[in-house]
């Protein structure tokens, strides 16, 4: 891809382009359909909005309740789901910690949620070829997060709700709201991936 | 006979807690110099942004008490004992146990444990730890505290290779468990190597390794020579912060070796991210 670059042996990452910096898009949540398909990647670009809060033990939760054919407790359509599983809150903090874990294991359920209408996915590290086929065909784009910066993440939620299997503790399903909440736009709708090129990493 | 010395459980108890709330809220002094003076080499765009966040994310961490990363990871503590250690005031183990769910609810850390590996139902305080014992010469108790995060513990891995695969097979075998993590373990890592010994104890090298403190090389000479080259050879991936392309793939690089069988060569990568939470106190 020629605005990612790679190229001179190097991973796509690194040719993000300088220009690039600096340059950083708002994009509030929901977005609609052309929304979803106007992001490109690569971009920077600081979420607000409403996402909802679900990894692995929620995933399977989720998959069994579809297999009976039961309802599942929030409505996918057009969501976005961040893989997070946050430090408690506190009197002056609905959340502590909320850095993403590592959306990989989740591969596994999400072409499934993706058909049933899920548009965004907050993560760290690579997705697998279902899951990007999948996401080019229903129009959705995976943004990543910093892995570690927990802190700093965890101060841009600013709401926190649980609304779904309680007894997972952390890993409940809860409704976040997030505010200038920072990621990269790693896969986009039209299949594009800031990991491209897909040159060889070992030196 | 020597005189013994009585040593409290309550007292290591209580060591526990504070290494807890240290590893959990301020990133070690040694590793964030390193990561500052690696992000002013950082010549990917990517890299400097997920670097400038860990900055940024290290002095919320201590301002705000917010816990560095939310996985505040399995509680894995070491208890060195000296022989002349006499221990007194109930189990240590219990004592460790309780300081874990102690501090995972006084510090409001995530209870990140489930209690069977196929049931996994949450234990609700990060209980139980994994406890290492090892007995050495002397009076003193040393604890080493480490809040190990499972996205990193996740990629690590053993391989018993064989003598004719040697230097060039360990190396090999280690770069490919960090090339092949990608973002998934949240590279800069810290890589401890764990070389020789047997099955199981590769993989306590490895660990073991991740204990010394920061960047501080190993005693042996070929070890430190492997430290050196493994450092060089991961930051030339180009895999880069959160795999994202760049030159900062490695903090550091730790190696411990044992001898071993005359047929084998084990080798234990065991991985940590960034948020390299580790603390220490000798009673």
């Amino acid at each position: 891809m020629s605005d990612l670059g790679g190229g001179e042996g190097r991973p796509a990452g690194r040719a993000l382009s300088a220009s690039d910096e600096g340059k950083v898009r708002d994009v509030h949540l929901p977005l609609d359909d052309a929304g979803w398909r106007g992001l490109r990647a690569g971009e920077h670009v600081r979420l607000s909005g409403e996402v909802v809060a679900a990894r692995d033990a929620a995933h399977r939760r989720m998959w069994e309740a579809l297999d009976r054919g039961e309802p599942l407790p929030f409505d996918l359509r057009g969501a976005t789901i961040y893989y997070v599983g946050p430090t408690p809150g506190g009197p002056d903090r609905p959340v502590g910690s909320a850095g993403p874990t590592t959306s990989g294991r989740m591969d596994v359920y999400t072409p499934r949620l993706l058909a049933l209408g899920l548009r965004g996915m907050i993560g760290k590290g690579e997705r697998s070829a279902p899951v990007i086929e999948a996401m080019r065909r229903y129009g959705a784009v995976y943004f990543l997060a910093v892995g570690g910066a927990g802190a700093l993440l965890g101060r841009c939620v600013v709401e926190a709700e649980t609304v779904a299997y309680d007894d997972l503790g952390p890993e409940a399903v809860r409704r976040l709201v997030l505010v200038e909440f920072p990621v990269i736009v790693a896969i986009d709708a039209q299949g594009r991936s800031v990991w491209d090129p897909g040159e060889s990493r070992v030196g | 006979m020597g005189q013994l010395r009585e040593v409290n459980v309550a007292a290591i108890r209580a060591a526990v807690i504070r290494c807890i709330e240290r590893a959990s809220f301020e990133m070690d002094a040694a590793e964030r110099e390193a990561l500052r003076r690696r992000r002013e080499r950082e010549s990917s765009c990517a890299g400097c942004f997920v670097l400038d966040q860990l900055l940024v994310n290290a002095d919320i961490a201590r301002e705000d008490r917010r816990p560095l990363c939310q996985d505040t990871g399995l509680a894995v503590i070491r208890v060195t004992i000296g022989q002349d250690v006499h221990l007194v005031g109930g189990a240590l183990d219990e004592a460790i146990h309780s300081a874990v769910a102690e501090a995972w609810a006084r510090f409001r850390l995530r209870p990140s444990v489930v209690r069977h590996p196929l049931a996994r139902r949450n234990t609700g305080d990060n209980t139980p730890a994994v406890i290492h014992i090892r007995l050495v010469p002397g009076d003193r108790v040393e604890l080493d505290v480490m809040e190990k995060g499972g996205g990193c513990e996740n990629m690590s891995r053993l391989a018993m290779l064989t003598p004719a695969d040697g230097r060039a097979g360990v190396v090999d075998f280690v770069v490919r468990a960090v090339v092949e993590s990608g973002g998934n373990a949240c590279p800069p890592l810290v890589v401890g190597v764990g070389i020789g010994g047997s099955f199981e104890r590769a993989a306590e090298l490895a660990k073991e390794a991740l204990w010394r403190p920061f960047g501080e090389p190993a005693d042996d000479p070929l070890d430190r020579e492997l430290e050196r080259e493994l450092l060089e050879r991961l930051n030339a991936t180009g895999l880069g912060p959160m795999g994202l392309g760049g030159d900062t793939t490695a903090l550091a690089v730790h190696v411990r070796s044992h001898p071993c069988h005359i047929a084998s060569l084990p080798v234990a990568v065991n991985l940590d991210c960034h948020s390299h939470r580790h603390a220490r106190e000798v009673l």
